[in-house]
């Protein structure tokens, strides 16, 4: 167990580079996908670039998300700040918090990408109904909202913990 | 292996493409504009009302001209749109044949009038006309080989015109429905099965109004899954009842009182069934459908619009060419 207790960090920190990096890729994924549809819109209409560049954005936020958890978890677990004793279950625990950011990120952020280019399509074929348009997508964006606030609760919640 | 699949699955997704047709979507004519065109009193005013939208480029003055350059801006379209245009040859075997048709008539009768090829095909036609004319069927694609020679000998040995006709319609059915049906695309798939489907009930009717033997009927109907070829067969040798009874038993049931009308009421029938399986596509961003929809809405509005110019110039009432005209996607 003592020794285990050496790779407690290893865990933790494990849980911060995933958080950073797996929504990361998934919102790169996603905004790329945002991008191309709206490359397309513009060939044909140039004067919906605000429009299009909104909805390519919306999938961007998991990654900053993910980022955001990722420094969290760093300033606890003593490379950024905090404590740098974290045993093997608080680096487990640290690992699961991460998870929804994570997990959640990931999914919703291409999801959200499939929304924000079906709405690119309406704002190509009907640029009045904008906001009606960018609703869809934004839903999407409530999922990834409460991953990020329960990560964030429960990497705070661990940091707390005497174990 | 997964990962290529993925990867091929997400560089097939035609993003880009779709969002651009979706703007085009825009610019396609819609049932009011069908409406100004009735207004109008003549073809002069029609092709100002179409130039007005767009239609047309430098230089085309006549109706022909005119619907011949939209679907060549189609084409080009279509071409920057995607990275291998053979996704859509589908819809471009028809013209192959027809090219060939046309080169082993004008070389067995040794008249030479290239305005008869289609541009618009998978094969440049010179290059047909280069294989009928030395021979060398191996120029061809390996679909086209075997029933070229044979259509050619046909004609060379017999001269009879109907059955190399015949064999080679027979030959770009076959291959528009198994491309089709390869190409894993739902909507694709549906328009070969609704095109060869229509293929065989015309040629059955034909053959019982001719009075074509069992024969014909062999060498003439094309295999699809939505009608049993022995059936109607068997029906079309039975009589004109007959093939209106099977089909009732068939997802052609709908079209039995516009075959009871007249072929041009069938044709017309098959058109709009074209539409309704295209108009979903409207709402979907993703894959190739949306672009092969807007393909044939195009060609749906260009025989809509040819329909309605020629009913104007000559003089045909407003209420017998609304009985022609096809529905429309937008």
């Amino acid at each position: 167990m003592e020794i285990l207790n050496d790779y407690g960090i290893v865990l933790a920190l494990a849980g911060a580079v995933l958080a950073a990096l797996i929504p990361g890729m998934a919102s790169a994924k996603a905004v790329s996908m945002g991008g191309i549809a709206g490359a397309g819109v513009i060939t044909e209409d140039p004067a919906q670039f605000g429009k299009v560049l909104i909805l390519q954005l919306l999938p961007g936020t998991q990654g900053i998300y993910g980022l955001l958890i990722a420094f969290i978890t760093l300033s606890q677990i003593g490379i950024l700040g905090g404590e740098g004793d974290i045993s093997f279950v608080k680096g487990a625990l640290y690992f699961a918090a991460c998870l929804p950011m994570i997990i959640v990120g990931y999914t919703s952020a291409v999801r959200q990408a499939n929304a924000s280019v079906a709405s690119i399509g309406v704002v190509a074929k009907k640029p009045d109904q904008f906001g009606k348009a960018m609703i869809f997508p934004a839903m999407v964006e409530t999922y990834a909202i409460l991953a990020l606030l329960i990560s964030m609760l429960a990497v705070n919640g661990v940091s707390g913990l005497s174990i | 292996m997964r990962k290529e699949n993925k990867s091929e699955i997400t560089d097939k997704q035609y993003i880009y493409a779709v969002a651009r047709i979706r703007s085009k979507e825009l610019s396609l004519i819609s049932k009011s504009d069908i409406e100004q065109l009735m207004s109008c009193k003549t073809e002069i005013e029609c092709l100002r009302y179409l130039a007005d939208k767009g239609w047309g480029k430098e230089g085309t003055h006549t109706s022909d001209q005119i619907l011949a350059s939209e679907r060549e801006k189609t084409w080009e379209l279509l071409k920057e749109l995607v990275e291998d245009i053979s996704v859509f040859n589908t819809f471009l075997y028809g013209n192959d044949y027809h090219n060939l048709k046309a080169a082993i008539k004008q070389i067995y009768k040794g008249t030479n009038n290239p305005n008869i090829y289609l541009s618009n095909s998978t094969i440049d036609p010179n290059i047909i006309i280069k294989a009928v004319t030395e021979r060398d069927f191996s120029l061809l694609p390996e679909h086209m080989r075997e029933v070229a020679e044979e259509a050619y000998q046909i004609q060379l040995h017999t001269g009879d015109s109907q059955l190399c006709d015949l064999v080679l319609d027979k030959a770009a059915l076959d291959s528009i429905y198994s491309h089709g049906k390869a190409s894993g695309n739902e909507l694709i798939s549906q328009y070969v099965e609704l095109k060869v489907a229509a293929a065989n009930i015309n040629i059955a009717i034909r053959s019982v109004k001719t009075g074509k033997d069992e024969e014909f009927l062999q060498r003439s109907l094309a295999e699809c899954e939505s009608l049993n070829k022995s059936k109607l067969i068997q029906s079309a040798l039975e009589g004109m009842e007959a093939i209106y009874e099977y089909l009732l038993t068939t997802d052609y049931s709908d079209a039995l009182p516009a075959l009871k009308e007249s072929s041009q009421a069938f044709e017309r029938w098959c058109d709009n069934r074209i539409v309704e399986y295209i108009r979903p596509q409207k709402y979907n961003p993703f894959t190739l459908s949306p672009l092969a929809a807007y393909l044939l809405a195009r060609e749906n509005e260009i025989k809509t619009v040819r329909i309605l110019l020629s009913g104007k110039r000559n003089d045909i009432s407003d209420d017998i060419i609304r009985e022609r005209l096809r529905e429309m996607y937008v």
